[in-house]
């Protein structure tokens, strides 16, 4: 029973509240937005129980929607996509509550655009009609340009436009090549379907064709990853952005560009994407990402700025891992993914708290804070260190299990990635001991607050997340290793090895 | 229900909608003739005028619902579903034309009722366009519609721009009716005939079509191609729309240019089907109409002129449409001709709301704040531009689907993949209208205070609106309207040529 309808309810519930959130007074918002996405996290916590990981599609709700075109509203979920649903029924709550005191103009209209947003993220993840997709695709961009454009900073208008012109030129490109593979699949078996499954099973026989197809999906979701060089967009997104954007920017909207890849590029045109020559771009650009992202994080005076960078390189890994094709570095990319979407997103919000108290985000305005601050400092040093990948948080096991699957494939590239972890640590330890140590220069850093009740509620389930991962990610792991077993399979038969008998955990089972 | 125009009954039958309209026209000439100094006169000529376009429709829907067509005969008058459909377009974009129109007439002092009268008779000429199944009766039809149009474009005589508006469109219309007008004639002199139906059967039989056969075809193609303002005939479209009255620009903006289009995808897929010279045209032409019009459009401030520009472009999208052709292209065109309606129209109502005198001096930036103050209007403004970008949710997402879909069946990807890369360009111009309204302050306190709409024309917009999301979220019946009435143009043309 709650198969039947739990995704139809997690994509309505916060379409419907938000709606109710525009429309009840401004003083009420984010008391009933919170209580919303609450109670959407709360439809979501039994998926983790009643998923059965077989590797295959599951609580599927199938509709007829627009007949004439053989579109169906089709939704499901699998290994893969399971967290990341979670992750953001896990991160909404929790940047409704960081908004909290941060958000004073327009309430309404942000909690409503939040809830929405949720809709449209849900909606990508567990889309399976390409017409669904893609619309939950576009959707999600409306609410993040006006939380971008209203509640930004000073130079959020430009950012939010470059967001939304870069997003869309690269999704009006895949809505062509959906187009096209609907009407290939059609002519060759008379069915006209957007379904995954009837596209998927009839993308062949494309020939060159196939090249500007992959070309088109690559070219969208490697804008949203973001892959170098269509990543410039970010960083201004990133900074403008107000705290729940930044947050939901980098926890969830980044992961779409690597879904996307996971779920769609990779499947449609696997001879395409495992050709040398693409390999070889993706593996020089995520290379690129992953050291140059480093290597500007490392300068930036604005803290924020440095994050966003740092996610670039984080992508830069999941990319990797992706194109590398072993159980170990699919299963490693899926955790970077959800391990960037809470450290990342504790580290926005925890500059955006202390953005709240001193108006400024660069890293020289601080210094010596830890003495002031001690339990923001503390937080703050936790959450780097999983962002650095110290052994023991959740950082950690995503990295190590991408660098040991990748390197079977691509023991060069690999190599030189493990120069980006090292690099990860320079930008962060430098930012943190200017930010929390060093001598206490400035006066204005004296009567600082530390965190309140509220906040400390934002951040400690980010790290029970960080803990958890980092020191027990087997019941991740268990649930997503059938699928990235099945989507190897299908991609390279014969190349994943038996599954250890009884043992369901697979490779990550032994990484702590 | 079996028509036979040889027997008078039928004819007049088949004619039944816009004998309909004609008697309301002249019962409205008479009114005004006797009542036409006070606002009250102007205004019950309005209600007269809805009255008419109503009962139209009702007309319209009863010759549908008794599916009314003219098979296996060789007439002057089509009688199928396209017409149909699209003189709910005419009748549509006019109805809504006049809700608009209320305040604005009042506000503007263009205390003319005679106003009513010419659009009664420029959609009269609109649905004989999508009527005509002889070249005579499509180039009688257009210049109806013209005629009524050039008047309404300088109807706001005390100001030079309306005035300038219609000298130019009525000089270049000329001229264009003339091209239009030569290449019926070379037509009739390679064919012997103005009928479509028979044009269509000669040509599928002739081995090669003669080189006056496709001078008049060119002839024709430029013809149109003024008409629905297509680059490289689009000069006269900015400065006209600009100067003409905005209800009337977006009159011309919506029905004229989908009365041009119906007639065009008839007398190219009725008559010319077997030619295959002219695809290549359009698609060259469909491709600088997109590139041109979303290009000139991005450098405009004046939001009027912007509108100007983004409906040359949107000629471009429907264009691609006409080159995919077939069924899908066909109703292609009409789901995204309603859905083009609408937001159009939409966004000209909410500019009058804003402007004053002509409107033609609303920058973008002067809509600055207008969701703090307006939020109703600015959410419906919002969701027109975000319609006119083909965003998913709105109808317009759903036409520009359709249309890539007609393309990529034709096998014109690389049409397909010019039109989303135009319509990239775009969001250039429609965004910062939203950004504008919603991300920028108010200039000054009372910016917004007098922007505000008459019931009639809130009416209009909500029906917009709701239409927008309607189609944009559940366009199922309209599909299959659009999709019977793209069946209805092909199959006069393949049952009457195969013998």
């Amino acid at each position: 029973m709650y198969a039947r309808w739990v995704l139809t309810a997690l994509l309505a519930w916060p379409l419907i509240t938000g709606v109710v959130v525009l429309l009840l007074p401004a003083r009420l918002a984010k008391y009933v937005a919170l209580a919303a996405s609450v109670i959407e996290f709360a439809i979501s916590v039994p998926l983790w129980w009643t998923f059965v990981p077989d590797g295959g599609m599951q609580f599927i709700v199938d509709h007829a929607w627009i007949a004439a075109w053989g579109i169906h509203y089709t939704v499901g979920v699998d290994g893969i996509s399971l967290f990341l649903v979670l992750l953001t029924t896990f991160l909404m709550p929790l940047s409704i509550l960081g908004s909290w005191s941060y958000i004073t103009k327009r309430e309404g209209g942000f909690y409503a655009l939040l809830l929405v947003l949720t809709t449209g993220m849900i909606g990508v993840f567990v889309s399976l009609d390409l017409f669904l997709f893609y619309v939950m695709w576009e959707v999600m961009l409306i609410p993040m340009y006006f939380i971008i454009g209203v509640w930004g900073g000073d130079n959020r208008l430009y950012a939010a436009i470059k967001f939304f012109i870069y997003t869309f030129f690269g999704s009006l490109l895949m809505l062509v090549a959906i187009i096209v593979l609907y009407v290939h699949a059609g002519r060759a078996t008379g069915v006209y379907s957007f379904a995954y499954a009837h596209l998927l099973s009839n993308a062949k026989d494309l020939g060159p064709v196939a090249w500007w197809l992959f070309g088109a999906f690559f070219l969208a979701f490697a804008i949203k990853v973001p892959l170098f060089p269509l990543h410039t967009w970010l960083p201004d997104a990133h900074v403008e952005a107000p705290t729940a954007g930044s947050v939901i920017l980098a926890g969830i909207l980044l992961k779409m560009g690597t879904y996307g890849f996971l779920r769609f590029a990779l499947p449609f045109f696997p001879a395409v994407a495992l050709s040398q020559t693409v390999q070889l771009v993706i593996v020089i650009l995520s290379l690129i990402g992953i050291i140059y992202g480093g290597l500007v994080a490392m300068v930036q005076p604005d803290f924020k700025k440095l994050i966003a960078y740092s996610s670039v390189a984080h992508l830069g890994f999941v990319m990797l891992g992706i194109w590398a094709l072993t159980l170990q570095s699919v299963q490693g990319a899926l955790l970077v993914m959800i391990n960037h979407g809470i450290s990342t997103g504790a580290l926005f919000f925890l500059v955006g708290m202390i953005y709240e108290r001193r108006h400024s985000r660069l890293i020289a305005a601080y210094g010596g804070i830890a003495r002031v601050v001690p339990l923001f400092a503390a937080i703050l040093t936790v959450v780097s260190l999983s962002s650095i990948a110290l052994p023991g948080t959740n950082g950690f096991v995503g990295e190590f299990l991408v660098l040991l699957g990748s390197f079977r494939t691509y023991p060069i590239a690999t190599t030189l990635a493990t120069t980006g972890v090292i690099v990860a640590a320079a930008y962060l330890l430098t930012a943190l001991q200017r930010v929390i140590y060093n001598p206490l220069t400035q006066h204005e850093n004296e009567k600082l607050t530390d965190l309140t009740p509220r906040e400390i509620a934002v951040l400690v389930p980010l790290l029970v997340g960080i803990l958890w991962i980092g020191i027990y990610p087997k019941p991740l792991l268990r649930r997503m290793e059938p699928s990235a077993r099945a989507l190897i399979e299908q991609l390279k038969p014969g190349t994943v090895q038996a599954p250890p008998a009884g043992a369901g955990a697979g490779a990550g089972g032994g990484q702590q | 229900m079996n028509l036979n125009p040889a027997i008078p009954r039928d004819l007049l039958l088949s004619l039944l909608p816009e004998l309909v309209l004609t008697g309301w026209a002249l019962v409205l000439l008479l009114f005004v003739a006797w009542r036409h100094r006070t606002v009250r006169d102007l205004r019950i000529a309005g209600w007269l005028t809805l009255l008419a376009l109503v009962s139209t429709a009702i007309a319209i829907w009863w010759l549908w619902w008794n599916r009314a067509g003219v098979r296996g005969v060789v007439s002057m008058i089509a009688a199928d579903d396209f017409r149909w459909v699209a003189d709910w377009v005419f009748v549509g974009a006019a109805t809504l034309t006049v809700l608009i129109s209320f305040t604005y007439l009042e506000r503007e002092e263009l205390l003319a009722p005679e106003y009513h009268v010419l659009l009664l008779f420029g959609t009269l000429g609109m649905m004989l366009m999508a009527a005509g199944a002889d070249l005579i009766v499509i180039f009688l039809a257009l210049e109806l519609m013209s005629v009524a149009v050039y008047v309404l474009g300088g109807f706001d005589r005390r100001r030079a721009r309306s005035a300038e508006a219609a000298l130019k469109y009525f000089l270049l219309g000329a001229f264009a009716s003339g091209f239009l007008l030569y290449g019926i004639a070379l037509v009739y002199g390679a064919t012997g005939t103005t009928n479509l139906i028979l044009i269509g059967a000669q040509l599928s039989s002739a081995v090669r079509p003669s080189a006056m056969l496709l001078a008049g075809l060119a002839l024709l193609i430029v013809g149109f191609g003024f008409k629905i303002a297509a680059v490289p005939f689009h000069m006269w479209a900015p400065d006209v729309y600009d100067g003409a009255p905005t209800p009337i620009t977006a009159f011309m903006a919506t029905g004229v240019k989908a009365a041009a289009f119906a007639a065009l995808f008839r007398v190219m897929y009725q008559a010319f089907a077997a030619v295959p010279a002219w695809h290549e045209i359009m698609w060259w032409l469909a491709v600088i109409t997109m590139s041109g019009g979303n290009l000139f459009a991005l450098g405009q401030r004046s939001v009027k002129r912007m509108l100007a520009y983004s409906s040359v472009a949107h000629a471009g999208y429907v264009l691609v449409a006409v080159t995919a052709g077939g069924v899908a292209g066909t109703s292609a065109f009409l789901v995204y001709i309603v859905a083009y309606t609408l937001m159009s129209l939409g966004a000209f109502a909410v500019l009058i709301a804003k402007g004053r005198a002509g409107e033609s001096d609303v920058t973008i930036d002067d809509l600055s704040g207008l969701a703090a103050r307006r939020p109703w209007l600015a959410f419906a403004l919002a969701v027109c531009m975000l319609s006119l970008l083909g965003f998913p949710g709105t109808a317009g997402f759903i036409g520009k689907w359709y249309i890539l879909i007609a393309a990529t069946s034709a096998g014109q990807n690389t049409l397909a993949a010019i039109l989303v890369l135009t319509s990239v360009v775009s969001a250039g111009y429609y965004l910062p209208v939203i950004m504008a309204m919603y991300m920028k302050p108010e200039p000054i306190e009372a910016a917004h205070v007098d922007v505000r709409l008459d019931r009639w024309a809130r009416a209009a917009v909500a029906v917009v609106v709701v239409g927008l999301l309607l189609f944009g979220v559940w366009p199922n019946r309209l599909f299959d309207l659009a999709r019977s009435a793209g069946d209805s143009v092909h199959a006069v043309g393949t049952t009457t040529a195969a013998p």
